[in-house]
């Protein structure tokens, strides 16, 4: 067992975990996290998507010891005050979910593409989603809100995780 | 998708690294990244008793300048190579291929290093790094040696990196000014490469001077198309005289056949796409 | 005639009503079945095989046992009596052979991925590392993997029926009355019109549902309780006390939410009845989750078909007979529908069209494969296909345009309601509209003149326009119709509407959604009725003890279906509630009218609200004399018949002939699913369901190595689409409301993918044919294409490569051998 201090949707945890305890193993069965999800074990399907330190990562392809010291962002910690992040009101208002077991991954990719780049084209938004997996949508309705997102200016302050002067992202947030 | 056990050593110097690495045995792993061994680990396809963990090294992240040479700390992910400027302007070729790898989030995580050293031909990364001439720098308990890119590459997921060595950075001769293009080709967006040419070209008054190009998944390595690099020596930069040079692409590569094609239909795509990597970046 | 107090009285019904369900799913409150966790939990995890046939001739569980954690590990002999079995539904023929299905196998292994025994432990990771240590020793049998192969009875699937072959089944215009002699119309054909002969490959491919399969049963307390990632709890419920013996009342099966299933939870699975065994044996609650590897290899495949055809038509290309013969691979077990799959496809080969003949004819078989059953269309995306690329073939050959071909053959609106040669009755549709609405937004003169222009100049790139006009039959099923195809079940659906005393109404249904938005649709009809407002209403679904009488989703039935179940109960509570409504406004019931919400006595001001009389009831302080308390409503609704949604879909695509590369240009689709409820959740369903039948087009197939090896065993090489390889869609609808339920509704959700896939070949198609090509195999793969065009003229069949690239290999010397003392920076990509 390992001892790791996490910050997780602005609250700090320290918990004993074993060194093969995947990120996304340790936000939903120690922290309960259970917004963030496992949808296969080849990193292709994005569905487990959370921010570290204000990036966009895979949490199932980062051990859970790879996060101690860091800061990390999941599904949960979006909404603030109960309002919802403007990136979950466009998935809302342009039906961008039907079954919602992408969504969590997919929003949080969505917001990392906005920060990346506020005013994307739409091929941008799909290139930039391509880490994410969708069958319902066929992704006509999740690109619609991502632009929605973009006029909305979801790309400012919408990422909690800014910690640390990482060194894994050089982007400005 | 829950890997076997193991002991994890996070080291925070190459110092550190090496002795834990000598000190470790026969079974063990060296993290970068991560997103390729974790989810080899995740399948259970190798059950190591140690992992040692290079991300805490902050001695080998980073892009940096030395003379007529962009060096790249084997640590540095992906996205912090896309973001350099310096990467850019001097190996720009190498910044179209990472805008190819995987997807956003692997790019966050994933490093120019560890994927060398993975050696996946199908990886994005060794083509270019082959075009451009690269030098691998591996330190080892005897401290650093210079490997030359044609020599790094030995055989399918096996490289010049030995026994108790770790990959710490690459350098990279500046090709400043040279145009550059990374085409590759896949049936979905987050595939591996089906084929993929790298070409970095300097251009002289509408006339190629000189050309530097690699093949991704061609054979078992990365692979560099030296014929087609001569030939397009003093040619114009248009389609006639680039698609008579690009013909011979594919001679003598012996690409693998799969799901995703034959050795034939990978052929006879490397010189489709060589073609078309070279006008483009002949067009600037 | 005044009323007073009018409500707002926009109807619910056509409204863009953003979704309940949204709320929990993007701010992930939600309720997985894996997220759930009991007191006592214990976590199960499968030893599977990795042959797809032998004899399991010893297992050793010694090492298992003893490995940290464990509890119990179980093995078929464990559980012989009373785990239950995995059961057909639907025997197609009275001697259609089905394999018994055991969810732990005994000793035979018919397929990879059976499940050979289970490690039950406290934790998931200890579960799974024991599963390592189980030892079992296998014998090696012969595997026969392909269809037309199975056939032959060379190599056994299962040696002990003596044959492959499961059932043969037929449908004859000419047996049944409803049309002339094919064989007739084909030889007259030959003599003097057209005949078109083509054998089409349906491929096949994984419903690939986003959310793993999960299942907790929880054996503690009076009633076992079965929490599962399903589309059908309460066939699984009926399955288990039927093949456990466990009485269906000591059953409670959840489905709470789930992440998808377009047919691939249409089941009853190995891993829920071997998690339910095994709970039962070691008395706790136990979970199992299955990886991504293992639902691609245990869960139900679909499609994987060989379809052999001949059209028969005038020299004006009049069509006069189509003949259909299938083989189709059941692999190694009948699953649930099963062998119903390509007969539900039976009646949709004539699609829109008016043949004097037909004939239907399909062989199922049993092989050394994953299981088939439903994905997505169930039979009617590989009718239509069929269909469909035969109607461009033959327009290709008389020489007109694809659409003109289509019109010269289709029913005419005027000719509703129509029964097809194939013996079903349409009862609605207007082919005309639609088309005309799709070609004007497709701009077909203009893509077709760019098309010329790019063949005149011989462009590299070459665009081609497909088409496909398509109906189906939804709404699964009127009772009768299925009791005449030997059926298992019936195919009504019910619901309750609960008037609660604070004004809050629950409407209960039996349909199961899990993606489809019912409680947002479901939430529309029932405030239309009632006139209450739409947020005061809950939609309750998927527990079998909430919703005690269901029939679950799947088929295109839920609304159509379950929404009328809706709306009769509904209009049985306001029926109740009149009387109450009368003895309270001293009226006679009579004078009364009901609008908005409210009763009001005709010609006064003098009215009461119906959540008024809820809570009337609830007190029961003042009820007509005899008049039991309560206006709460069930209905249960059997449609008499099927309803046919139609849509025209149009596509165009680009070929770069030099790679063979296809990329998505334009799709456009006009699509008449009859009334609306929601046309922000139609778009919704038909964006999904295009792109899963783009899919099949272009990018999906499961491939078997020689061995019987899943190849595609990952989503690193079943290869679903991303964004970045699609286009955003235009769609529009027509409405030809529906004669078959009182809100004129047709199914939607499966529409997209039924119509797509052949459009989308036969733009890939049309874009090659003045090159020669005149077919491609799905997906249409760039290899294919470039293929096809490098042989033009003939077809080329470019057969699949089944070996995948090792980019997580094992035996890469890098990654298991560290003593060549490199190490192994992994790295993605």
């Amino acid at each position: 067992m390992t001892r790791i201090s996490v910050t997780v949707d602005g609250v700090d945890y320290s918990d004993e975990v074993e060194p093969r305890t995947l990120l996304v193993h340790y936000l939903r069965e120690q922290l309960g996290k259970t917004g963030t999800v496992v949808g296969c074990d080849t990193s292709n399907c994005g569905a487990c998507t959370v921010h570290l330190d204000g990036r966009s990562v895979k949490s199932c392809n980062v051990l859970a010891v790879q996060a101690d010291g860091h800061d990390v962002t999941t599904i949960e910690g979006l909404a603030t005050n109960g309002e919802l992040h403007p990136m979950q009101q466009a998935f809302h208002e342009c039906h961008a979910l039907q079954c919602g077991y992408c969504t969590p991954g997919m929003i949080m990719q969505a917001i990392d593409v906005l920060n990346d780049n506020p005013n994307p084209s739409e091929q941008e938004i799909r290139v930039g989603l391509e880490g994410n997996l969708c069958r319902c949508t066929g992704y006509h309705n999740i690109v619609k809100a991502v632009q929605q997102a973009a006029g909305a200016g979801a790309a400012t302050g919408s990422s909690a995780g800014t910690t640390s002067g990482s060194t894994l992202g050089g982007e400005p947030v | 998708m829950i890997p076997a056990s193991f002991d994890y050593l996070a080291p925070t110097s190459v110092a550190d690294a090496l002795s834990a690495l000598a000190e470790a045995g026969d079974d063990v792993e060296v993290l970068a990244g991560g997103q390729s061994l974790l989810p080899i680990l995740r399948m259970r396809l190798n059950a190591p008793d140690k992992v040692i963990d290079l991300g805490r090294i902050k001695e080998l992240q980073g892009v940096s300048e030395d003379g007529d040479h962009v060096v790249i700390g084997a640590m540095t992910t992906y996205a912090d190579v896309l973001a350099s400027d310096l990467v850019r302007q001097h190996a720009g070729l190498l910044t179209d291929a990472i805008a190819e790898v995987a997807d956003p989030q692997i790019r966050h995580r994933g490093t120019v290093g560890g994927a060398l050293v993975h050696a996946d031909p199908a990886g994005d990364v060794g083509a270019p790094a082959l075009a451009l001439d690269t030098e691998f720098v591996i330190t080892g308990s005897g401290g650093e040696r210079t490997v030359a890119a044609g020599d790094f590459f030995q055989d399918l997921f096996e490289t010049a990196v030995g026994e108790g060595e770790l990959l710490t950075a690459i350098r990279i001769p500046k090709h400043t000014g040279w145009g550059h293009r990374y085409e590759k080709f896949v049936r979905v967006s987050h595939q591996w490469s089906i084929v993929a040419v790298a070409a970095t070209v300097r251009v002289d008054g509408g006339t190629i001077a000189e050309a530097r190009i690699g093949l991704t998944n061609m054979g078992s390595t990365p692979l560099r198309a030296t014929a087609v690099e001569q030939a397009l020596v003093g040619k114009a930069a248009t389609d006639e005289a680039v698609r008579d040079a690009c013909a011979a692409a594919a001679d003598g590569t012996n690409p693998p056949s799969d799901l995703n094609g034959d050795s034939d239909y990978r052929k006879h795509l490397a010189t489709v796409l060589t073609r078309r990597a070279v006008l483009a970046a002949a067009g600037g | 005639m005044t009323v007073t107090e009018e409500r707002t009285g926009t109807p619910e019904i056509g409204n863009r009503r953003l979704r309940k369900e949204d709320q929990r799913l993007i701010t992930g409150r939600t309720r997985w079945t894996d997220n759930i966790i009991l007191p006592g939990m214990l976590h199960a995890a499968m030893v599977r095989s990795p042959h797809a046939h032998a004899m399991v001739t010893g297992i050793d569980t010694e090492a298992a046992r003893k490995a940290p954690g464990v509890v119990a590990v179980v093995t078929g002999a464990d559980v012989k009596d009373g785990q239950g079995a995995v059961a057909n539904a639907w025997p197609i023929t009275a001697d259609q052979k089905a394999p018994a299905h055991l969810p732990i196998v005994l000793d035979h292994v018919a397929c990879a991925g059976e499940i050979v025994a289970v490690v039950v432990a406290r934790t998931a990771a200890q579960a799974r590392d024991a599963a390592e240590l189980v030892d079992v020793d296998y014998d090696e049998l012969p595997a026969v993997l392909d269809a037309k192969e199975a056939v032959d009875d060379a190599v056994l699937a299962h040696p002990d029926l003596g044959t492959n072959k499961s059932a043969l089944w037929r449908l004859d215009s000419a047996d049944q009355g409803s049309g002339g002699d094919v064989d007739e119309e084909i030889d007259k054909a030959r003599a003097e019109g057209i005949v078109i002969e083509r054998e089409i490959r349906q491929q096949r491919l994984i419903p690939s549902f986003m959310e793993p399969r999960s299942t907790v049963v929880d054996p503690t307390g009076e009633q076992i309780t079965v929490w599962t990632s399903t589309q059908v709890p309460h066939i699984l419920r009926f399955l288990i006390a039927a093949t456990t013996g466990i009485p269906e009342s000591k059953v409670r099966v959840i489905a709470p939410d789930v992440g998808g299933g377009f047919g691939g939870k249409l089941q009853t699975t190995a891993e829920e009845f071997a998690t339910l065994a095994v709970a039962r044996l070691v008395g706790k609650p136990v979970k199992y989750t299955e990886t991504r590897s293992e639902s691609l290899v245990s869960g139900h495949h679909g499609r994987d078909q060989y379809q052999k055809l001949t059209l028969a038509a005038t020299k004006d290309g009049t069509v006069t007979a189509l003949k259909v013969d299938l083989i189709a691979n059941l692999g190694a077990y009948v699953g649930l529908v099963g062998g119903g799959v390509p007969v539900l496809g039976a009646w949709m080969y004539n699609a829109i069209y008016k043949f004097r003949a037909y004939r239907f004819t399909v062989q199922t078989v049993l092989t050394n494969t994953t299981w088939v059953d439903a994905y997505r269309g169930a039979g009617r995306p590989e009718a239509t296909f069929a269909i469909e690329r035969l109607m461009d073939d033959l327009a290709a050959e008389v020489g007109v345009d694809p659409l003109q071909i289509r019109e010269q053959n289709w029913i005419r609106n005027d000719e509703f309601p129509f029964t097809s040669v194939a013996g079903m009755t349409y009862d609605s549709g207007n082919y005309e509209v639609a088309t005309a609405r799709a070609v004007e937004l497709f701009d077909y003169e203009g893509l077709r003149r760019e098309q010329s222009e790019r063949r005149e100049r011989k462009d590299p790139v070459q665009l081609g326009i497909g088409v496909s006009t398509f109906t189906e039959m939804c709404g699964l099923a009127p009772s009768r119709v299925l009791g005449a195809l030997n059926y298992g079940a019936g195919g009504w659906e019910h619901a309750s509407v609960r008037m609660l005393a604070t004004g809050k109404v629950e409407v209960i249904t039996g349909t199961s959604p899990h993606g489809q938005g019912h409680e947002t649709a479901w939430s529309q009809i029932a405030a239309d009725r009632l006139g209450v407002p739409f947020e005061d209403i809950e939609v309750l679904h998927g527990d079998t003890q909430i919703a005690p009488r269901g029939l679950d989703t799947y088929g295109s039935r839920s609304l159509v279906v379950g929404g009328e179940a809706v709306v009769r109960a509904a209009d049985k509570v306001v029926e109740k509630a009149k009387v109450v409504a009368a003895h309270l406004l001293e009226a006679s019931a009579d004078d009364l009218e009901f609008s908005n919400g409210r009763f009001t006595v005709r010609g006064t001001d003098n009215g009461i609200g119906i959540t008024e009389i809820a809570t009337a009831q609830f007190t029961s302080h003042n009820l007509p004399a005899g008049f039991e308390p309560g206006i709460d409503a069930d209905a249960t609704f059997d449609p008499d018949d099927f309803s046919f949604p139609h849509g025209t879909h149009l596509c165009a695509v680009e070929v770069d002939t030099e790679t063979g590369q296809t990329t998505m240009r334009k799709y456009v689709c006009v699509d008449d699913v009859g009334q609306i409820i929601n046309p922000l959740i139609v778009e919704g369903q038909v964006h999904g369901g295009l792109l899963q039948g783009i899919a099949q087009a272009l990018w999906e197939e499961a491939v078997f190595d020689d061995q019987g090896t899943l190849v595609t065993g990952s989503f690193v090489d079943y290869t679903l689409p991303t964004a970045a390889d699609t286009i955003s869609f235009v769609t529009e609808n027509t409405t030809s409301p529906s004669t078959t339920n009182t809100l004129g509704t047709k199914g939607v959700g499966e529409a997209g993918s039924i119509a797509s896939t052949p459009a989308v070949v036969n733009a890939v198609v049309d874009a090659l044919r003045p090159l020669g090509v005149t077919d491609v195999q799905m997906p249409c793969t760039p290899k294919r294409v470039w293929k096809a065009i490098q042989s033009a003229g003939s077809v080329s069949d470019a057969a699949t490569i089944d070996s995948a690239q090792p980019h997580f290999d094992p035996g890469a010397p890098n990654q298991d051998a560290p003593d060549t003392g490199t190490s192994t920076n992994g790295a993605g990509q």
